[in-house]
């Protein structure tokens, strides 16, 4: 193709564009509704996502470890509990750490306790994790048939329940995305298609002129690569100020508490690179998708 | 040149349009194609430049042989003949200048030698006046002259014409057989499909008759020969 050929196809592109106003318009709309849906739905799955890892990162098992084990048994103990094939890691806390880190996690309040730093009335402790948390309550159950145990830690319900919740969460929201998707992609294909049959005759008269397919593809396949970066634009101005100011609202009210939501810098920028690349995928996808069954020779 | 060679032509849906045609047409003739409704000169015409493909035979358009012809070359060969419809089929949106123009940029040429072009044909066929109006704007006449000059631009071999008079008044299709009777001066063939008894009555020319798919009659300065 010469230079001049696509400077043509480019100028083509654009003035259809203009041309079919109504249906240019149309086509934007669809992909600017959908791509805000999209956007929506994948800013809110991936921090579920995000919320649920470190949650799952964040169980582990604390085990109490009887006060009449010798150092001796507690390392034998330790020992143990390592050989258990679906632990991860194991460590030790002695009863002092236990008191510092009970003491932090009360903030001002948590002076009370530093009476207790003289008669410390804690257990000396492992802190185990599974290397998959599913496995924790199996782990947890082998723990506590183990000498010198005094008792085991993991909030049993809880987490079982928690587990289920973000497992029906992640499916539901894949299956969501994925149903948006093939919508967008129907919607848009459908609105060119429109747009190409109203061209029909053009097409018609191109082929009998001698055009290549090609030649008849490039103009259309841009026209929908246009539109496809036009109707991404609405959705990216929206979630990129949306997602700004929520974090702004939300990140300094979750500070120091188990849930964090993912940082501005790079996800929303992140997001907005994907709807970009989703609005010109679906674009060019729709056009070639339409086009194709005028070009049977 | 056209060369078939027993062809055969049985769409899908199972009726037969050519039944066996066997013909040559020698490069600078000037041919018309007559017959009834449905008789089978449209599938003739249009197996010429590709529109349909025959199911058994040989045809040879320009020195290429279309039974073997890949899809893809398709519009490689249309490039060396000229195509003219009885609805015109022109671009509404498009300038005179424009639609000419049209069949130049698929192929690639230069600004500057498809301005030339345009402007000589547009001058043979007395519409240099209308290059910058649209189609809308022209009588039926002036759109078919439209037509066959964007037929014509590339300098073509081989036109084609399926009834280019049929929504034509007879003073009209005059000024249009003009227009193809000097095209035909310098050595383009044409084929014409018509049902244009006072044509091809009075400018005699080669006629070749249709009826159920076969040619029934094939004779140098003939008649029309069919009662309206």
């Amino acid at each position: 193709m010469k230079f001049r050929t696509f400077g043509r196809h480019l100028k083509e592109s654009f003035k259809s564009i203009f041309r079919n106003g109504w249906m240019t318009f149309a086509s934007l709309s669809a992909v600017t509704v959908t791509l805000v849906l999209v956007g929506v739905f994948l800013v809110l799955i991936m921090n579920i996502n995000a919320v649920a890892t470190s949650i799952e990162e964040d169980v582990s098992i604390k085990v109490l470890i009887d006060t009449t084990a010798t150092e001796e048994q507690q390392k034998d103990l330790g020992e143990a509990i390592r050989n258990i094939p679906e632990v991860d890691t194991v460590e030790y806390s002695s009863k002092e750490n236990e008191l510092d880190s009970l003491i932090q996690s009360f903030g001002e309040e948590g002076s009370i306790f530093k009476l207790y730093e003289q008669d410390n009335p804690l257990n000396d402790a492992y802190i185990v994790e599974a290397k998959n948390p599913q496995d924790t309550s199996k782990v947890a159950e082998t723990i506590k048939k183990l000498d010198y145990v005094q008792d085991v830690n993991y909030g049993q319900a809880q987490v079982d329940k928690l587990f289920k919740i973000i497992e029906y969460g992640r499916n539901f929201g894949a299956i969501l995305i994925a149903g948006l998707f093939l919508t967008a992609i129907f919607l848009i294909s459908n609105t060119i298609r429109i747009t190409i049959v109203a061209r029909k005759q053009e097409i018609e008269i191109m082929r009998l002129v001698g055009a290549t397919n090609w030649f008849i593809r490039w103009p259309l396949l841009l026209e929908g690569l246009w539109l496809g970066i036009l109707g991404s634009i609405i959705p990216i101005t929206f979630i990129f100020i949306t997602y700004k100011n929520i974090y702004d609202y939300l990140q300094p009210r979750l500070e120091g508490s188990f849930i964090e939501i993912l940082d501005f810098n790079p996800f929303a920028f992140q997001i907005c690179g994907l709807l970009l690349l989703l609005g010109c995928v679906i674009g060019v996808w729709g056009s070639m998708m339409s086009v194709r069954r005028f070009l049977k020779v | 040149m056209i060369i078939m060679k027993d062809v055969y032509k049985k769409y899908p849906n199972g009726v037969v349009a050519v039944n066996g045609i066997d013909v040559e047409i020698d490069q600078g003739e000037f041919v018309y194609v007559v017959g009834p409704s449905g008789a089978g000169k449209s599938t003739f015409i249009k197996m010429m430049y590709r529109e349909e493909k025959p199911t058994k035979g040989t045809i040879i358009v320009n020195g290429v042989d279309l039974t073997k012809l890949k899809d893809r070359k398709v519009p490689l060969f249309r490039r060396s003949l000229g195509v003219v419809f009885q609805d015109f089929k022109l671009l509404p949106k498009l300038t005179v200048f424009e639609n000419v123009a049209f069949a130049l940029e698929v192929i690639e040429e230069s600004p500057k030698t498809i301005k030339k072009k345009v402007m000589e044909v547009l001058d043979l066929v007395h519409l240099k006046h209308k290059a910058r109006m649209f189609p809308s704007e022209l009588s039926g006449g002036e759109q078919q002259r439209v037509s066959i000059a964007r037929s014509i631009v590339n300098n073509p071999r081989l036109v084609i014409a399926d009834e280019p008079t049929g929504n034509l008044d007879p003073e009209t299709s005059k000024d249009i057989m003009d227009i193809f009777e000097r095209i035909n001066a310098s050595g383009t063939t044409i084929v014409m499909a018509t049902h244009n008894r006072e044509i091809v009555d009075t400018i005699k020319h080669r006629v070749i008759a249709i009826e159920n798919g076969i040619i029934v009659r094939d004779e140098q300065r003939g008649e029309y020969g069919y009662e309206i």
